[in-house]
């Protein structure tokens, strides 16, 4: 054995951290085991981010220490952290979209070589043996612009190896990957803790902490709460502690009582920008009070299919109609006037103004209502108020972020502000677009209980997902998409995992 | 100590301020170089500033149109756009000012009303192209508004060239009719009666003698107008958010096209006014053939930046540009020092704010090396 100090490879001790008066870490204390995954859990907002941003010297905390393989160490900066093989894969990439993998990896490593000429040939190799070493295949010419998300996330992870990363963090890596994505990625993980590599990872998905970490830290509004070994602790247990409450991981609904037809798509056809038909055919019918759910994996479709639902892409062929009127090809406008919402999948593309205030954001669809002007002058305490309403009923955190910018909001509470602003709207159509991502397990909860209410207020739902476990818990009915058509209709209750997933790859003949 | 210098640095006007003091320094830098005494070239420029109603009277002149080109490029930068078109809109606003300001008859306080609204349906026009080139075509504001500019240059000129624009002899165009005229006091001034009031009273007499007008009180208007506009009207609360985010703002229902060319009609409306407001206001009341751009579009771009795009903020470093131009004046006249220092100073400041987010990283490790030592 070594010396006591060093059987961690990070030790975060008491650290603390404010944003103006808001406290977002308050001592928090993290022990991570050199060679193992920990993973890190916690609420919408708890800090996670926050803190591996400490870790990687991104925010200076105001009070704590942090050490590294006994050594205590000052993250000045992100250089500082790399120095110390420190390596980290946002939650959001960032990538330059027109240049190569190899380049993208090479790029600000290039500075330490001194005035080195690069040797790109090299950089290839080196880049295709890590990727053979830890099962991160990769072509290093590629443009990023032209991969897979999880290919990019592949590139994040080389470029942190490849600058000497001993210890990786990840930042909800998994919030964007199919699941066939998500158990390459864990067997990923594993090779890398073989070669006594440390991991920490972000998510809210306890089966899968379940099945990567060994470790487990709990934080609950900046606060540290418990290290558990997870071998030991089920599932329930983590998300009764991370929540501070009993929190039910299985959605309780009673059977859909659907009434008549509102919304009808029929043979619709969709293109994308270069001409490739990506909806070929596609009927759904939805009635009142039912929930429709499509699954599919990423990429079959999905995003034509929402964007021409939602008036954002013309549709080639076929018709969209609500309450017997056709809206296919008119504004977004119009089609939101028919009583249609919807919450987008990327929620920092589509969602939100990052530079708004919450409570702007909150009346992005309905600023002119008579409800929040009158005569085209806004009614700004109308806003905030109405806004604390639905900060309180969706809980948003932090509590009076009303006049906060959207962009300092935990990625979560961002989700959660569309949500609350979309249901507000109380559409005859709900279309949600993996209305759960990145939500925690409570968040999740309680999602799923506004969309069954929904529901059972007689309003139809059309839910998009690549989680089957979303589309099996809450559809009334399953429609296949794989290839841009719908390959399969089945009742949850009469279907499971494996069949749907079957279909989802396309291994279900013609139906 | 450390943590108040701190939260010093984090506001947005230190930003600012120490941008001024750099410029100051730098400038005082270069009267050392150039053998001049830097006290004495301020003394003169200060005192060519403030020692005198009417030299204030004279920067207050000065700024009005600027304060309307930086509220264009202000207007625009808030809706997400890059308006390099002030300049030509300004130009548009003049040329309309011009005409109508001589070929239409009409009544006082009726005649400029009419040539403000003329003007700004011209300037708008004139940027709610660019506008529309940019959401048909996809042509980027930026390239667009500087060939636009080139064009509303060449098109003065061209009208001035038509058969009977331009007066007899000059190489400009008629007088507007005094119907059309914003001056304050213009006739009075000049009259035996007006004279002799001029003489007995130092102070308003003496502002007297400037082109005194009523553009000032326009501007003023405007900027207020615009930042009542933006921040509590629902189609100021669209073009923000379409600037913003146009993907989101599509989304929500929102016309991104509609309210992209609607954003540049009223930046380039902004800039004509202020062309229009010098022409109606200021001596000789006509325009002139361009052998190349003005400058208040340009100078309304680093005017915007200066008050850091805030409508308001555009007032107070309209009148801080123009009161260093115009005593630079001075100190060349009494120094020698040239005045492109004063140029030279303007520029660093301009630049010292471009990069001003270096102030709050200066704080951060301000931070850090306090921690350090903790
Ligand atoms: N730059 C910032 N300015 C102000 N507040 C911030 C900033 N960044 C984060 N916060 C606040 O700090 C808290 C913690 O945020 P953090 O992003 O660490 O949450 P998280 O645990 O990663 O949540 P999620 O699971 O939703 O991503 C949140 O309440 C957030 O609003
Ligand atoms: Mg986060």
């Amino acid at each position: 054995m070594e010396g006591q100090g060093t059987e961690y490879a990070v030790q975060m001790k008491g650290i603390s951290k404010y944003f103006g008066s808001f406290c977002a870490l308050d001592e928090v204390n993290l022990n991570v085991r050199k060679g193992s995954i920990h993973a890190l859990l916690g609420e919408n907002g708890a800090g996670k981010s926050t803190l591996m941003n400490v870790l990687y010297g991104l925010y200076a905390p105001e009070k704590g220490e942090i050490v590294l393989n006994g050594k205590p160490t000052l993250m000045k900066n992100p250089r500082v952290a790399i120095q110390n093989g420190v390596g980290m894969v946002h939650q959001h990439f960032m990538l330059v979209e027109n240049f190569t993998i190899a380049q993208n990896i090479m790029l600000g490593s290039e500075t330490t070589k001194k005035l080195d000429i690069l040797d790109v040939a090299t950089v290839r190799k080196q880049i295709l043996e890590l990727g053979e070493k830890y099962g991160l295949a990769v072509d290093p010419d590629q443009k990023i612009q032209d991969v897979s998300v999880a290919t990019q996330q592949r590139v994040e992870i080389l470029k942190a190896l490849y600058r000497g990363a001993e210890i990786l963090i990840l930042d909800e890596p998994t919030a964007v990957l199919t699941p066939q994505e998500i158990e390459e990625l864990i067997a990923t993980l594993h090779h890398l803790v073989a070669d006594n590599k440390t991991i920490i990872i972000i998510t809210h998905k306890l089966k899968e902490i379940k099945q990567s970490s060994e470790w487990c830290t709990i934080i609950r509004r900046g606060k540290y709460v418990d290290t558990v070994k997870v071998a030991d602790t089920t599932q329930e247990e983590l998300a009764n502690m991370m929540v501070g409450r009993q929190v039910s991981l299985h959605v309780e609904k009673s059977p859909a009582t659907p009434g008549e037809v509102i919304f009808n798509v029929n043979g619709l056809k969709v293109c994308d920008h270069r001409g490739i038909e990506k909806v070929q055919d596609v009927n759904l019918t939805l009635r009142s009070g039912e929930i429709l759910g499509v699954a599919g994996i990423d990429g079959n479709g999905q995003t034509e299919l929402v964007d021409a639902l939602c008036g954002l892409t013309r549709a080639n062929g076929g018709t969209i109609s609500i309450h017997g009127k056709e809206v296919q090809n008119t504004s977004p406008r119009n089609i939101r006037d028919c009583c249609i919402s919807a919450i987008p999948e990327d929620r920092q593309k589509d969602g939100l103004v990052m530079s708004f205030t919450v409570a702007e954001n909150m009346v992005l669809d309905n600023y002119n209502s008579k409800e929040f002007s009158s005569r085209g002058i806004l009614n700004l305490k109308k806003m905030v108020s109405h806004a604390t309403q639905l900060i309180e009923q969706f809980d948003i955190r932090p509590a009076g972020s009303e006049q906060t910018p959207a962009r300092s909001l935990s990625g979560g509470n961002q989700q959660k502000v569309i949500v609350a602003r979309e249901v507000y709207n109380d559409p005859e159509l709900l279309i949600a677009v993996q209305p759960t991502r990145g939500l925690d397990v409570g968040a999740i909860e309680f999602v799923h209980k506004a969309l069954i209410e929904q529901r059972d207020r007689g309003k139809a739902i059309l839910l998009i997902s690549f989680e089957l476990d979303e589309i099996l818990d809450l559809s009334d009915r399953i429609s296949v998409i794989y290839d841009g058509r719908i390959v399969g209709e089945l009742k949850p209750e009469e279907t499971d995992e494996k069949e749907i997933g079957l279909l989802m790859a396309g291994g279900g003949g013609t139906a | 100590m450390t943590k108040t210098l701190e939260k010093v640095l984090r506001k947005p006007l230190t930003g600012i301020l120490i941008s001024v003091v750099i410029g100051f320094l730098i400038g005082t830098v270069i009267l050392l170089v150039a053998g001049f005494n830097p006290g004495s070239a301020y003394a003169a420029m200060f005192r060519g500033i403030f020692s005198k109603p009417k030299y204030i009277s004279q920067v207050i002149i000065n700024a009005t149109p600027l304060i309307l080109t930086a509220l264009s490029v202000s207007f625009a930068a808030k809706t997400g756009l890059f308006n390099i078109g002030a300049e030509g809109q300004y130009i548009m606003g003049t040329l309309a000012a011009a005409l109508i300001g001589y070929y239409v008859q009409l009544p006082p306080v009726i005649h400029p009303i009419f040539i403000l609204l003329c003007a700004m349906l011209f300037g708008g026009l004139w940027g709610a192209l660019a506008g529309w080139l940019k959401t048909k075509f996809g042509i980027h504001e930026v390239i667009s508004t500087i060939m636009l500019n080139w064009i509303a240059l060449y098109l003065n000129n061209y009208i001035l060239s038509l058969p009977g624009v331009k007066k007899q002899g000059a190489q400009a165009s008629n007088e507007i009719l005094t119907s059309a005229r914003t001056s304050i006091l213009w006739d009075w001034k000049r009259s035996d009666a007006g004279k002799a009031w001029v003489a007995e009273h130092p102070v308003l007499g003496d502002i007297l003698k400037t082109d005194l007008h009523w553009g000032i009180l326009i501007a003023l208007v405007a900027a207020v107008v615009i930042w009542f506009f933006l921040k509590h009207t629902t189609k100021g609360y669209a073009m923000r958010a379409v600037g913003q985010n146009p993907n989101a703002s599509r989304f929500a229902g929102i016309n991104v096209n509609r309210n992209t060319v609607q954003a540049m009609f009223i930046a380039g409306a902004l800039a004509a006014l202020g062309g229009a407001v010098q022409i109606m206001g200021t001596n000789s009341f006509r325009i002139s053939v361009l052998p190349s751009h003005e400058g208040y579009g340009w100078d309304g771009l680093s005017v915007s930046l200066l008050a850091g795009s805030n409508p308001l903020g555009c007032i107070l470093s309209a009148l801080m540009f123009a009161a260093l131009k115009y005593g630079s004046s001075t100190m060349q006249g009494d120094v020698g020092a040239p005045s492109e220092i004063i140029n030279i100073m303007i520029g660093v400041i301009v630049l010292c704010i471009a990069l001003s987010s270096i102030y709050p990283m200066i704080a951060d490790s301000l931070k850090r090396r306090e921690e350090m030592h903790a």
